[in-house]
């Protein structure tokens, strides 16, 4: 009874919290329209000029590589960073759910996902539905050809693969949320609604013409739709999924089970992190160019702050330590890639290691709810702080003369126009996630039970083991 | 015929089999076990320390004729000593009998070879 009233009362708080600046958002939506409308009349008589378009080889070259860069954050980058911090008993799970998601949501996505994130149809015949989703035009990518080209000139369709990369890859983040004590076939369907409800939406707005891109949010690489929207959910499923069994009695974190996976996992994360940030601009350009320094540089300068971090307070500088400070830098540099230069990198690898450390060394314990491998800590926390530093550090040196900028450079608007899209986020996940948690868990029901999370997932679910020990 | 159990520290098990050698013991099974005493062992979890007293040991077992027992002793107390909290123990037990599988010896003559031995 304690227990339930006290998530009722977290997630009220929550709510409260953040409903402000939703409302805030409707005002500040009213006012930027004007100054809108403008560039898109120009973006409009910008293509009409440029016709007819010729696909660009070197863009298509540089996209196909991006594409495979970012499905390998998935698997196995995702799957060897997760499955290596869990328990031996529960690696297999962990592994499972990150192939499940890239298997399933990319049907999706090819089927109707892509359509209701990009297509057209709803906005143009003024459907109140396009406020939400695209359209129904690009189910199946059937008005795709081969010549159909999209920004960049490179064809429509690798743009609806690397797109689909992203699909996959949000979903996976929230495992970390719930590792070690998820029911398979309730994952299963929370993952599949929570995509099509949740992820499919929050693209359309940040991505597919909706309201956040028109107001003016800066999100280059998905910091809004990706990292906050997985890592919010993360907390919600956390925090309403219970802690695991025996998180609290032990006395002690539950340990990793292979550091080395969890390096591997890194150094994959890492690596495909660029054709994640650089690949964003959809082409093989400056931008790009530039996108793939910052990321490198905001990564090194987190883990290098992490590491010291742990050191100067603990003795010892820690591996699992330098690679989750590497991944707080990788999320929080993602929305600021397309904006920010070496300095802008500095500070926000800098802060977001600081932030992340704070929340994942002393707000976890202190609040006691179980994120098992940090899903919030990292992903939603980072994502937070790279999305509203954006607003801070964006630089015309990188937008062009033309271009937006941040607070540090004398315009505190966009700080603000982020803060609005960061909360609106936040508010759109937590509460829809809460709902789904909700559905799920009254008809098929999300945790195992207390023995066969005693004895784990890797057997309960899957029937394999990991490490067999037979000859 | 006494047995001989000792639990030391992982990082000491070469020398004392080392020691052992010396004193003319090369027969002996080890295990890797998990212990819990005094001792306790620091260990970090992004940004959070705690210390934990289940610890990693080798368990060592092998049984000697009475003659032997003394420097076997001796060589794992000097071997495995650091001075720490969680150097170990060693045990010895009396055995009743030792029969050799493959010549089919019994007692003493099982623990030693006749040929090369004293």
């Amino acid at each position: 009874m304690k227990r339930r009233l006290f998530k009722y009362i977290t997630i009220l708080l929550f709510a409260s919290l953040t409903l402000p600046t939703a409302v805030i958002a409707q005002d500040s939506l009213a006012a930027s329209t004007d100054s809108l409308q403008v560039a898109a009349t120009t973006i409009v008589e910008k293509v009409t000029e440029e016709a007819p378009a010729t696909l660009d080889s070197g863009n298509t070259a540089w996209m196909i590589v991006a594409t495979v860069l970012v499905l390998m954050m998935t698997v196995p980058g995702l799957a060897l960073f997760y499955g290596g911090l869990v328990r031996q008993k529960n690696v297999l799970s962990v592994i499972m759910q990150c192939l499940f998601i890239t298997g399933v949501i990319s049907i999706l996505w090819i089927a109707f996902g892509y359509s209701w994130v990009f297509g057209t149809s709803f906005m143009e015949s003024d459907n109140a539905l396009g406020a939400i989703i695209g359209g129904w035009d690009k189910v199946f990518l059937c008005s795709l050809t081969l010549d159909t080209l999209t920004a960049g000139n490179i064809p429509e369709i690798l743009f609806a693969l690397f797109q689909c990369m992203f699909a996959v890859i949000t979903p996976a983040l929230i495992i970390g949320a719930f590792a070690e004590r998820i029911k398979f076939s309730g994952y299963v369907v929370f993952i599949i609604l929570w995509s099509i409800i949740v992820y499919n939406p929050m693209a359309h707005w940040v991505w597919g013409g909706g309201w956040l891109q028109e107001m003016g949010a800066i999100d280059f690489a998905g910091g809004t739709v990706v990292h906050i929207n997985a890592g919010i959910s993360a907390l919600v499923m956390a925090v309403m999924l219970g802690r695991r069994k025996g998180y609290r009695t032990i006395g002690h974190p539950f340990t990793p089970h292979n550091i080395p996976f969890v390096f591997i996992g890194t150094a994959l994360l890492w690596l495909g992190w660029f054709g994640f940030n650089a690949g964003s601009g959809l082409a093989a350009d400056g931008l790009a160019a530039n996108a793939f320094l910052v990321t490198h540089l905001a990564t090194c300068v987190a883990a290098v702050v992490w590491m010291s971090l742990e050191w100067f307070l603990y003795k010892k500088p820690t591996i699992v330590g330098f690679c989750t400070g590497a991944v707080a830098g990788l999320v929080a540099i993602t929305p600021a890639a397309g904006t920010v230069d070496v300095l802008g990198a500095f500070a926000i690898g800098g802060i977001s290691a600081l932030v992340c450390f704070f929340m994942v060394a002393y707000m976890k314990p202190k609040l006691k709810y179980d994120d098992s491998l940090d899903a919030f800590g990292v992903h939603g926390v980072g994502g937070i702080v790279g999305s509203i530093l954006t607003g801070v550090f964006a630089t015309q040196a990188i937008t062009g003369t033309e271009g937006v900028q941040g607070a540090l450079y004398g315009d505190w608007n966009q700080l603000w126009i982020q803060v609005v899209a960061t909360g609106a986020s936040v508010v759109y996940s937590a509460v829809l996630t809460f709902i789904l948690f909700f559905i799920v868990n009254k008809t098929i029901g999300l945790r195992v039970s207390k023995e066969e999370e005693a004895v784990g997932l890797d057997i309960s679910q899957h029937g394999e083991f990991a490490y067999s020990e037979d000859e | 015929m006494k047995k001989i159990e000792a639990i030391i520290r992982k990082s000491k098990f070469n020398e004392v089999r080392a020691a052992l050698h010396e004193a003319d013991i090369d027969f002996l099974s080890w295990w890797d076990v998990k212990g819990q005493g005094s001792a306790r062992q620091g260990l970090i979890f992004r940004g959070i320390a705690y210390d934990v007293n289940a610890i990693d040991r080798i368990y060592i077992s092998f049984v000697v004729r009475n003659i032997n027992v003394e420097k076997s002793i001796d060589a794992i107390l000097k071997a495995a000593y650091t001075g720490e909290s969680g150097d170990g123990r060693i045990f010895v037990s009396s055995i009743e009998q030792s029969i050799r599988i493959r010549t089919g010896d019994h007692g003493d003559e099982s623990l030693y070879d006749k040929d090369e031995d004293k």
